[in-house]
């Protein structure tokens, strides 16, 4: 058994449907990108995955333990929602660091928080130290052990991504999602973000899942590779399968509309 | 005495009217306005329903007339009458009128309504990704309000809040119309011994005091100039 499975997730907005029975697997410390054109339901998934909407049907399994079942997701209570939503961590497109704290106030607030909690209710901590010194090593490994006391709005856009990716990290996701995490960030920005997610699989042997339209990152950095269109999995495979021998003609098409547009 | 430092007692005695009513209507106007902000904003549509209609009545009639409808109300419908002129209660070594009770119950109010859609809108205006970051990270709703929502609240809603606060200044001028000795009234008393001048002078109370406020709120917006929302 794979260490997540996702199976059949359905999703619809009204009248529209956006996910139609998306299923994949992943293996403890594999990557997988997510890629194709906007508007095909690629956030929707992983927003699911992170209980930011509910999927109508379908099943999420870690480590063989169901933590979403679209069955039973609407009538779960908020804390259950919450303890299971903490296997995964999501890496937003636009940042949504909180203003009103500095880089090492953003990635200590919620583990600061959790440790409480968990004191309180008698529960073993997530870690052995405290949180302000995780926090301070978060933010060492993402590279910016000199702007720790500076505010979102005297860093760079690469540098508040960085910041947001040791905060998903201070709470020890099983699954780290990344949500287009260069889509926001000027081109000469790209490079500092997507290095970290790199040496975060190298080092760290983190479980991500990257929706991404940095072809070349996927490709380099990706164990598998899922092609979507309109909702389904068109196509899924290691990045030499997906990018060099495509199969179907949707992902030929994609592929293609990319090298015109990159003048290759 | 001289007739200036005589007039300006007076003056200050009805200033001092003036701004306990200010206090006491922003101590409780405050608190009220977030409640029916939260009202406004709820997700059970009968509560929601209730709430806008009271911000509708209560911005869409003149405070003057709220001010009459408080005060004279309860005696038609046999409820209880505001005691006559001179009862009240001691406070400071000065009498709390009853006639500054109903004022201030008719401000309370009143003002709650304004500052209830000046703290909706702040609210409502905070970014989704926000809360949606807070959610992500496993905080709870209570935690998201006020470890990260409420400071960005505070800040977007401080000039808006500035103006109604010093708006209030001025309207407090209306309790007069129930006969509270405020500091219009006592300057206009003076036309009875034919001086004119401390109605004018009296402007000067006014300008001071909104002044004073003016530093202070330019001194919290100041302080909160480190981050951006």
């Amino acid at each position: 058994m794979a260490f997540l499975e996702v199976k059949d997730i359905y999703k619809s907005f009204g009248k529209t449907e956006v996910l139609k029975g998306v299923s994949f697997e992943l293996e403890e410390g594999q990557v997988l990108s997510i890629i194709g054109s906007s508007g095909n339901g690629k956030t929707t998934l992983l927003r699911c995955l992170n209980y930011l909407e509910f999927a109508d049907s379908g099943t999420v399994t870690l480590s063989g333990k169901v933590v979403s079942d679209g069955k039973v997701l609407k009538t779960l209570k908020e804390s259950q929602i919450r303890e299971n939503r903490l296997h995964f961590g999501l890496v937003f497109q636009s940042f949504n660091l909180f203003p009103q704290y500095t880089a090492l106030q953003n990635v200590n607030l919620a583990l600061s928080l959790m440790e409480k909690e968990r004191a309180k209710k008698g529960l073993a901590p997530l870690y052995d130290k405290p949180s302000m010194e995780v926090a301070k090593e978060l933010l060492i490994k993402v590279g910016l052990e000199d702007k720790m006391q500076l505010y979102p709005c005297q860093l760079s856009g690469g540098q508040c991504q960085r910041v947001a990716i040791a905060r998903a990290m201070a709470l020890k996701p099983s699954v780290l999602c990344f949500d287009e995490p260069t889509s926001a960030l000027d081109p000469e920005l790209t490079g500092e973000v997507l290095r970290v997610i790199k040496e975060l699989k190298e080092s760290e042997g983190i479980t991500m899942i990257i929706v991404t339209h940095e072809m070349g990152f996927a490709k380099s950095v990706s164990d598998q590779v899922l092609f979507m269109v309109d909702g389904i999995v068109e196509e899924l495979g290691t990045p030499e399968e997906v990018f060099d021998s495509p199969k179907s003609d949707k992902l030929k098409a994609f592929l293609q509309g990319l090298n015109v547009k990159e003048g290759r | 005495m001289n007739v200036f430092a005589k007039v300006s007692l007076d003056l200050l005695n009805g200033f001092s009217s003036s701004v306990i009513l200010f206090i006491f209507t922003l101590i409780f106007a405050l608190p009220l306005g977030l409640l029916i902000a939260f009202c406004s904003m709820s997700k059970f549509a009968p509560l929601r329903v209730v709430s806008k209609t009271i911000v509708w009545v209560l911005r869409g009639t003149p405070l003057m007339l709220q001010i009459f409808v408080i005060f004279y109300l309860p005696g038609l419908l046999n409820l209880f009458v505001w005691p006559s002129m001179n009862t009240g209660w001691e406070w400071f070594d000065k009498t709390i009128s009853t006639r500054l009770i109903a004022a201030l119950v008719a401000f309370s109010i009143n003002y709650a309504a304004y500052f209830s859609e000046i703290f909706r809108g702040g609210i409502e205006g905070i970014p989704k990704g926000q809360m949606e970051a807070g959610e992500v990270l496993g905080m709870t709703k209570t935690q998201i309000f006020f470890n990260i929502i409420l400071m960005q609240v505070v800040k977007r809603i401080i000039p808006p809040t500035s103006n109604e606060i010093i708006t209030l200044v001025k309207d407090t001028s209306l309790a007069n119309v129930i006969g509270v000795m405020e500091l219009i009234v006592t300057a206009k008393n003076f036309m009875n011994d034919g001086l004119l001048w401390p109605l004018f002078y009296s402007g000067a109370f006014y300008l001071i005091f909104v002044g004073a406020l003016t530093l202070f709120f330019n001194w919290a917006e100041k302080k909160l100039s480190y981050y951006k929302v």
